[in-house]
Parts: C-alpha cells; structure tokens; sequence
C-alpha cells in the first residue's frame, strides 16, 4: 500500500484541514447560537469560555491551513504545463481536463469558482472568532451582530462545501498524483 | 457612552444585569464584520478584474506556480487587513449603526460570491 507524496499533500488539504474544518461548523453555529438561548448566564465557566474560543480559533486556523495549502502547495501541481510534444496528460491535471470537451467544464467552471469561493472561509471565520473572542456571552445582548455572525458562518460553510465538492471530483476526474512513493504498507 | 442593547434579547436575570452593566460598544464588532465584508467583496472584485483583463492578470501573478491567484487572494487579504485595522481605531470604542453596518457587509458579501460564480462573470462580460 503505497501513496505518492502529491497524493498524500492533496490529502492533508482536502481531507485533513478541508473535512475537518466542515465538520467544526455545526458546533460555531452552536456555540452562538447558545448565546442567544441561554443568555449572559453561557458558557457556565471561565474554563468552557476558554475551550469554546480555542475551537472558534482551531476553525480559523484550519481555514488558513486549507486555503494556503491549497493555493501554494496543491494549485501548482494542478495547473503545471507540460512540456511541447507530451501526450500522456495524466501528470497535467489542468491539460487533462482542458483536452476534452466532455472534461473541460470540470475546469472552466468548477475549478474557476473553487479557487476563489474557498477564500471567502478564512476572512469570515477569523471574524467569527474575534468577536466571540471580544464579546462572548455580551453576543446575548447584541442580538444584529450575533445574527450577522451566523450569516458569515452560513456564508463561510457554503463557501466551504462549494470548494470541497469541486475538489473532491475533480480530484476523480484528473487526479493529482507524482513526487516520491510513500510505502504504508507492504504485502507479504 | 452606553452600549446599545438590542431589545428583543433582553435578558431580566441578575446575571444579565451585571454582564449588561459592562457591556462593550458595538464598534469594534461592526469593524470586524464591515472590514469582513469589504474582504469577500475584494475577493469577488480582484478575481472578475483578473478574469476580464489580460493586463491584471498577468499584474496579479505574484507566484507563477499559482498565476494570478496568488495576486488575488494576497491583494484582497491585505485589503481586507488595511479595512479592518482602520475601522477599529476609528470604531473601537464607539457605538455605530451596527444595522447599517451589517447590512453593507452583507450585501458585499453576496456581491463577492456573485463575481466569484463563473456563470455571473461570463454574464458581466456579455460572453
């Protein structure tokens, strides 16, 4: 069982930082939400304050990690030009998907809009954090900034899914793979 | 000056009392969220740039491996940085229109994901 060092780093963007960041959503969307329910009264103690803006913040930060593992380490061996005269195109993935046009709209338009929506996650989770962080439990009494929050969460997974959706297929249609073999585990 | 409590989340609790008693001004959240706004809208607005001109394109190609997203995303991060840095120190301690604040980041927003949607850009263009 082997993965190829692209293989493994499209995973860690994709699969790693991308999932598990899709995954925290529900949780952000909880934890303010609970401020309008319960009130100034939550989080109950210092120490789940503390735990609660140290997920807001992971949820950033996992939004920074993918979007720049995903601009700088992945995007480039995406969009590599081959050099005159290659036919096979599976190291290309761009040139493989452009070279057909049953395949080509997987770029043209699903990688066009991911490249881009994606970034729309970070900015808005940073700003998510820092006014929970700023505010906390006041969220409660600032009901148009605490809803206004929410809509940058909604905003952000959407953006999120979008993103991760594209990439998902079009990692299945022109898949990203090259660099040094990594042995996991072999046979016997 | 006293922090603006939006009515239809008043709390009546002896906890609610003594939090609203140090309650911040608004002004520091509506930077965030306006400068948030302004950052989703540069976003949309570098990569339509880029999109329609050759010329951008090429200006926004910071990092060749990446092209002209490295251009895109840097620029409207800094702008977005630039926006949120100002607005605090004009807004920090202030109680603002966080309505109109609000709904200003919003309409930039969806304006940002609208430039970003390859069909509404090839629609700008007449394509």
């Amino acid at each position: 069982m082997q993965i190829t060092f692209r293989d493994m780093i499209t995973m860690l963007h994709g699969m790693g930082f991308g999932a598990l960041f899709m995954l925290a959503f529900s949780g952000a969307v909880g934890v303010i939400y609970a401020t309008a329910v319960v009130g100034p009264r939550w989080p109950s103690s210092r120490w789940d304050n503390k735990m609660f803006r140290f997920y807001l913040i992971s949820m950033a930060a996992l939004a920074w990690l993918t979007v720049l593992s995903g601009t700088y380490l992945v995007y480039p061996w995406y969009r590599a030009v081959p050099p005159a005269g290659t036919t096979d195109l599976s190291a290309y993935p761009q040139r493989l998907l452009l070279a057909s046009p049953l395949t080509a709209e997987w770029h043209n338009f699903g990688m066009e809009w991911k490249e881009h929506i994606g970034w729309f996650a970070p900015i808005a989770m940073t700003m998510v954090a820092y006014v929970f962080i700023k505010y906390g439990p006041q969220l409660a009494f600032h009901r148009t900034m605490r809803n206004t929050v929410l809509g940058f969460i909604a905003a952000a997974f959407l953006a999120t899914a979008v993103a991760g959706a594209f990439g998902a297929l079009l990692n299945k249609y022109a898949p990203i793979r090259g660099g040094d073999a990594i042995v996991l585990l072999r046979g016997k | 000056m006293a922090a603006h409590i939006d009515q239809e989340s008043v709390n009546t609790s002896p906890a609610a009392e003594d939090a609203r008693s140090e309650l911040l001004p608004n002004g520091a959240g509506a930077a965030a969220i306006l400068a948030a706004g302004v950052g989703s809208l540069a976003i949309g607005v570098f990569a339509f740039a880029a999109d329609v001109s050759p010329y951008l394109k090429n200006a926004f190609n910071f990092w060749s491996p990446s092209g002209p997203l490295s251009g895109v995303s840097f620029t409207a991060v800094l702008v977005w940085l630039l926006v949120w840095f100002w607005l605090s120190r004009r807004w920090a301690a202030r109680e603002v229109n966080f309505a109109r604040a609000s709904a200003a980041a919003f309409a930039m927003l969806i304006a940002g994901l609208l430039l970003t949607f390859p069909p509404f850009m090839d629609l700008l263009q007449g394509k």
